[in-house]
């Protein structure tokens, strides 16, 4: 399933921005925790990613305007346009929820792709540099089979998600997890884009 | 292990949930938006019945005949005549012109009248049998002034078992759940209603989703999952007075409630220990005992009638297939080998066969496994069909399916031969669970 970049420009530019400055001491961190994650089994396929999965991987979660204002950073349009480029962008984004909070799965798969990975590790940045956070993680499903089922589909998404942020050094502590199964859809629509809308993993501070 | 009388609620949910949920428990008075019957399919060897408008049926504020006569029709056992096509409309059997019905092939007449007894209002009719010219049944009954629906169905009844030797289920209800919005703004509802879809009532709405609601056996209590925490929940309510408990306040999945055919017992899908995995509550004391112990999902339970096997849906094989857990033996079998998506088994009331949501290649239909042959036959012909329900007379079917992008119920014979839809005005209507029979009566 292949997400269409207009849902990802805003996010995509701030982020793809960051990564394309040399890799600082944190970030070298972050490749060596992905290795870590890797060869712990976590879902992950590994393989790095340059700018170009990182632009992918937003597909953000529709609700931009609204990332932005519940989680009072002002204006995260701003910050896309500013922040590309400035050296102390990753410090700050640090001490702010990511701006994409939304991942996407596969058919009948619990697997993080690539192109999330970075996005899984912007919040375990964020969880790890504030102590007091605490994250929800919504697992989704679309549609299709039955409802029960579904939520352990859901529930799987959602796990797999906080195994990797668990490797990746966030306490279990800080981290929940509810499935939603099919119940809460994030668009109407029984086509491949829609049901592929559907099927994420939500991180809700 | 024991879960404490007094469920510890976080502050936190509880206050948004005082806030997001609005508990509407019980609203007495029907609504507008009853879900209304479309007949989709008749059966070709339905019975040829003719059910004549009864007299001084105007005066009791409805028309009893064609409550009965839409009842019969929907079975897929009958096939009535035409009110048009009837030379006559006799109200007693003294009036009847056999020889003008055998004209019309009709093998069996219903013909009924208004009366006064020492109740009140009452409706005598009678059930004859064409062919013989004699009569099979004849019957009063009172009627309550604001029962006549009632009243009907239970005439339903008593037609449908003279003829077809089966108890009827018309008198029954069915509960369902009800879905309007999309993402963050979904008003959800669960609803119980007759059988046909009239006199719907609200049990609960709440804008967090609520699924699986199960009857218990004696028909007077429904349990279901509700998030209204923000997290799964089973609750228990008591259908005629709104009263409820929550259940279960387990980490994880807390779902899939059923009731024990005796009721003392609730088996239900937890995932406190890491995935979904079958247990069982002893409803007197909440202890609960874990079924299955594997890294599979393991969910949707389902009772045998007799109480000592529960079918479930796991994915220990790889995909959704279902199996039959004996409590008898602590072992589970698999059931299941037709495709690769088999899941939320039903057993009929006479533990033959297994229903199901089916992936074929079509798309999620609904099917009946022969538990002896192992024979899997799909019964609905849609693509999105899910939740098969059972009559408790193990005749029709209740399934959620998509009709223009909507979810609407639609129900089906047993036998496949004979169909039809309960659409609602407006939004989703999906997880239809068909009560038991009436405790009250027999």
């Amino acid at each position: 399933m292949s997400l269409p970049n207009r849902f990802s420009s805003i996010a995509a530019s701030s982020i793809a921005g960051r990564q394309r400055t040399p890799l600082k001491p944190l970030a070298r961190f972050f490749v060596l925790a992905l290795a870590v994650a890797v060869t712990a089994g976590c879902s992950s396929t590994g393989g790095t990613q340059g700018g170009e999965s990182y632009g992918d991987a937003t597909g953000s979660n529709g609700t931009r305007g609204n990332g932005a204002s519940t989680s009072g950073t002002g204006s995260g349009g701003q910050y896309g346009t500013d922040g590309a480029g400035r050296s102390d962008v990753g410090q700050q984004a640090d001490s702010r929820i990511p701006e994409v909070r939304t991942i996407y799965f596969a058919f009948d798969r619990d697997t993080i792709k690539d192109e999330y990975e970075s996005v899984v590790m912007a919040h375990a940045r964020y969880l790890r540099t504030n102590d007091d956070a605490h994250v929800v993680l919504k697992g989704h499903t679309d549609e299709r089979g039955t409802r029960e089922y579904n939520l352990a589909l859901g529930e799987r998404r959602a796990n797999a998600v906080k195994r990797f942020l668990r490797v990746q050094g966030v306490s279990s502590s800080r981290m929940s997890v509810v499935s939603y199964g099919e119940e809460r859809p994030a668009v109407r629509g029984n086509d491949d884009q829609a049901r592929g809308r559907n099927r994420r993993v939500q991180f809700s501070y | 292990m024991k879960m404490p009388e007094n469920l510890p609620l976080r502050s936190a949910y509880l206050a948004h949930a005082a806030v997001a949920l609005a508990l509407v428990l019980f609203a007495s008075m029907a609504r507008a938006d009853d879900l209304t019957i479309e007949i989709t399919r008749g059966s070709d060897s339905a019975t040829p019945i003719g059910v004549v408008p009864f007299q001084g049926s105007d005066s009791l504020s409805g028309d009893v005949a064609r409550i009965v006569q839409d009842d019969l029709a929907r079975s897929g056992y009958f096939d009535p005549l035409a009110r048009d096509a009837m030379f006559a409309r006799p109200h007693s059997a003294d009036d009847v012109a056999f020889g003008d019905w055998r004209s019309l092939d009709v093998r069996y007449l219903l013909v009924g009248r208004r009366e006064q007894n020492a109740d009140g209002n009452a409706i005598r009719y009678d059930l004859l049998d064409v062919s013989g010219g004699r009569p099979i049944l004849q019957e009063s009954i009172t009627v309550g002034s604001d029962h006549l629906r009632g009243a009907a169905h239970r005439i339903s009844d008593a037609v449908f078992e003279a003829i077809t030797d089966i108890r009827g289920a018309f008198s029954t209800r069915i509960a369902y759940v009800t879905a309007q919005g999309v993402g963050d703004n979904i008003d959800y509802g669960l609803y119980v209603a007759d059988a046909d879809g009239h006199n719907s009532q609200s049990v609960l709405t709440s804008n967090e989703p609520i699924l699986s609601p199960a009857w218990s056996p004696d028909g007077k209590k429904l349990a279901y999952v509700s998030f209204e925490n923000e997290r799964p929940s089973i609750y228990v309510q008591q259908v005629s007075s709104g009263e409820r408990i929550r259940l279960t306040d387990f980490d994880g999945i807390n779902g899939a409630p059923a009731w024990s055919p005796d009721g003392r017992r609730m088996a239900m899908s937890l995932s406190r220990d890491g995935q979904p995995e079958i247990y069982l509550m002893n409803l007197a004391d909440r202890e609960i005992q874990r079924l299955t112990h594997n890294a599979s999902i393991d969910t949707e339970p389902s009772w045998a009638p007799d109480g000592r096997s529960l079918v479930f849906t796991s994915d220990r094989s790889g995909g959704p297939q279902l199996y039959r857990y004996s409590l008898d033996s602590g072992q589970a079998e698999r059931l299941t080998f037709t495709g690769q998506y088999n899941a939320r088994g039903r057993i009929g009331p006479y533990s033959e066969q297994v229903f199901m949501v089916h992936r074929s290649k079509q798309g999620y239909q609904v099917a009946r496994q022969d538990l002896e042959s192992g024979r899997l036959v799909v019964l609905s012909d849609s693509t999105q069909d899910e939740s098969p329900s059972i009559a408790p007379n193990g005749t029709m079917l209740l399934f959620a399916t998509q009709q223009g992008g909507k979810g609407v119920l639609s129900a089906v014979s047993v036998d496949g031969r004979a169909s039809f839809r309960l659409p609602a005005a407006s939004g989703d209507v999906r997880e239809p669970a068909w009560s038991p029979f009436p405790s009250s009566g027999r």
